[in-house]
């Protein structure tokens, strides 16, 4: 006798077996935050129009400010190495802004109810936007820098110097970036979410980014002079054209990760906070 | 009878709105079970203190065998919400919508994509799988917001006004899957604002009103509440030109005939008499619009036609 045949003589052939009840199970590992990176990558993927927007603003940006305003900037052709590290982080800005609309966009739709009511990191959502984010821009930087190089860039940077650039910038996307995901936890609807975040793309041009910070008058001097963006862009430059490095790497490496740490932390503290949000 | 979701004395308030103010419920396993309550009522907050996204400010609520304030990963893993706004990624397609799901369910690659491919199949969405969720219509967009709630088969599964929206054929057919639902065994928790709802799909009512649980039972106990048959005056289309609740003795009906002929309306040409049962509206009405008090809730449901 089979195991079958036993049983049905027990309960009778036509008791029908009811499947189980199933467990919903905690994904394993980070499996969470890698299905919804990916998630993320493919929302960026998808949306041509921000991804025309990220290799038309860097080119049409360089363009605008080697052979508009470099002319009148520094007759000599130089100022092309000089804007480089201004246009990176402006373009930087741009991208990583639309993080506070996805952001806004999933905890004012039921998405976000539906990830709480899973035994999984919820948070994972915020991760996947973070980093998508990040990979996203580096992307445009590197569309800044081909298009720099055609119209006569020259950076004199080593290989190391290469690679401590690229890691600043990803560290300055990943500062802004979540500082923008927060501004989307903190807005009541997506398009309150765009609005704040516009704050936040004036500040290169109140920095080195496009003219040296001595040829301000005296108060904006002294805000651009301290603001965060001016150490990163001087770092940046330094290591790319070898321009006089002095403590900017320390600033700019500090300001970046005191901005990831308030971002996170007021991140936090907003998602726990919103239970719910409609 | 197991009890599936079991409350006592829930409390919620926010700021200065007091949502719900002792709220006990039981809900058996495997029954479908409907909370019925105008817009505001607290439903969405009911519902959201059952599925752990909303602690109570006091009471004790268990789903599913766990408790929602100690164990609420416990009750996590035991249930599925379709809340009131749709839960779907509208850029992905479909299928990549289910199984995305299926991972952060804990399911494998392929446990994932053949799961989905079933839930597809069963919710007639394989035509427009490898399409983005943007050209749905509303009732697909429903549909799949309902499958994704079915990739692991849990035990309690909370719908949020699934209709809410819906035209009369997607209604249909969501009231259909629902049923199935049912069928298999697992235990339905669903809000609604409309009566024939609660009618057709839930096996016991609840009716939401003020803060508390104001009537439970199933749809013909509630009905029998309101007391017995309601007398109309019809016209000449069909027409409703009035109505009384009666108790349904002889006595009761005369009276309610003898006011007709005293309105103008009785005499007009082609106006006629009606009995019917009374409707869950009756009910609704008779149950939210203060004290159950027959005299008067006869004068409020006559007061409507
Ligand atoms: N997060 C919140 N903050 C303040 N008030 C809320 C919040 N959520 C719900 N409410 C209020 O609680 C009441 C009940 O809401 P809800 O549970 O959504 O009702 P229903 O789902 O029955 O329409 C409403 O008056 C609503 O404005
Ligand atoms: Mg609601």
């Amino acid at each position: 006798m089979t195991m079958s045949t036993l049983i049905d003589a027990v309960t009778g052939p036509s008791a029908p077996a009811p499947a189980p009840p199933a467990l919903r199970m905690r994904p394993r590992g980070l499996t969470a935050e890698a299905v919804l990176i990916r998630r993320s990558i493919t929302h960026s993927l998808r949306d041509t129009e921000a991804l025309l927007m990220a290799v038309l603003l860097p080119t049409l940006l360089m363009l605008l400010f080697t052979f508009v305003f470099g002319g009148a900037l520094d007759p000599s052709g130089g100022y092309v190495d000089y804007v480089v590290p201004g246009i990176i982080l402006l373009c930087a800005g741009f991208g990583a802004s639309s993080t506070a609309l996805y952001v806004a966009r999933d905890m004012t739709t039921g998405i976000i109810d539906r990830f709480r009511t899973m035994p999984m990191r919820a948070s994972a959502v915020l991760t996947g936007h973070v980093v998508a984010s990040v990979l996203r821009n580096l992307f445009a930087t590197g569309v800044v820098i081909g298009v720099a190089l055609l119209v006569g860039f020259r950076p004199t940077a080593t290989p190391a110097e290469w690679l401590a650039a690229v890691a600043l910038i990803a560290l300055y996307i990943l500062a802004i970036t979540s500082l923008f995901a927060a501004i989307g936890l903190a807005a009541s609807s997506p398009d309150a979410a765009n609005a704040y975040g516009f704050i936040l793309l004036f500040l290169p041009y109140l920095s080195s980014a496009f003219v040296p910070v001595d040829t301000l008058p005296d108060w904006l001097a002294w805000f651009a002079e301290h603001q965060p963006i001016t150490p990163v862009i001087e770092a940046i430059r330094s290591l790319l054209t070898g321009t006089l490095m002095g403590d900017a790497a320390w600033w700019a490496v500090g300001w970046c990760v005191l901005f990831v740490a308030i971002a996170a932390v007021w991140g936090g503290r907003l998602f726990r906070r919103r239970a719910r949000r409609r | 009878m197991t009890i599936a979701i079991e409350a006592h004395g829930i409390a919620k308030r926010f700021r200065r709105v007091e949502v719900l103010r002792d709220l006990d419920l039981a809900v058996a396993a495997g029954s479908v079970f409907g909370l019925l309550g105008p817009n505001g009522a607290g439903k969405t907050t009911t519902i959201d203190i059952f599925t752990t996204l909303v602690r109570p400010d006091a009471g004790t609520a268990v789903v599913a065998g766990a408790d929602v304030r100690r164990d609420p990963d416990g009750v996590r893993a035991r249930i599925s919400l379709t809340g009131q706004s749709a839960a779907v990624d509208q850029v992905l397609t479909g299928r990549e919508n289910l199984v995305m799901l299926a991972r952060l369910s804990g399911l494998g690659r392929r446990a994932g994509r053949a799961r989905a491919d079933e839930l597809l199949e069963r919710f007639d969405l394989a035509d427009a799988a490898a399409r983005p969720v943007s050209g749905y219509s509303g009732g697909m967009r429903r549909r799949l917001d309902l499958a994704l709630s079915l990739v692991v088969p849990t035990r309690v599964i909370f719908l949020d006004e699934p209709t809410t929206g819906l035209d009369t054929r997607s209604r249909g057919e969501l009231w259909r899957v629902v049923r199935e639902v049912a069928d298999a065994g697992a235990t339905v928790f669903l809000t609604t604002q409309y009566l024939e709802e609660a009618d057709r799909l839930a096996d016991r009512i609840a009716v939401l009103d003020r803060g508390r649980i104001a009537a439970e039972g199933t749809a013909s106990e509630l009905k029998a509440r309101v007391g017995g048959e309601v007398v109309q005056l019809l016209g000449p289309d069909d027409e409703v030109l009035a109505e009384r609740s009666t108790d349904g003795t002889v006595h009761g009906l005369r009276a309610a005939v003898d006011e007709f002929d005293r309105t103008a309306a009785s005499t007009a040409d082609g106006a006629r008499v009606a009995i019917r049962r009374p409707s869950l509206d009756d009910v609704f009405l008779a149950i939210t619009s203060g004290p159950a008090e027959p005299a008067r809730r006869a004068d409020l449901i006559g007061s409507k036609g």
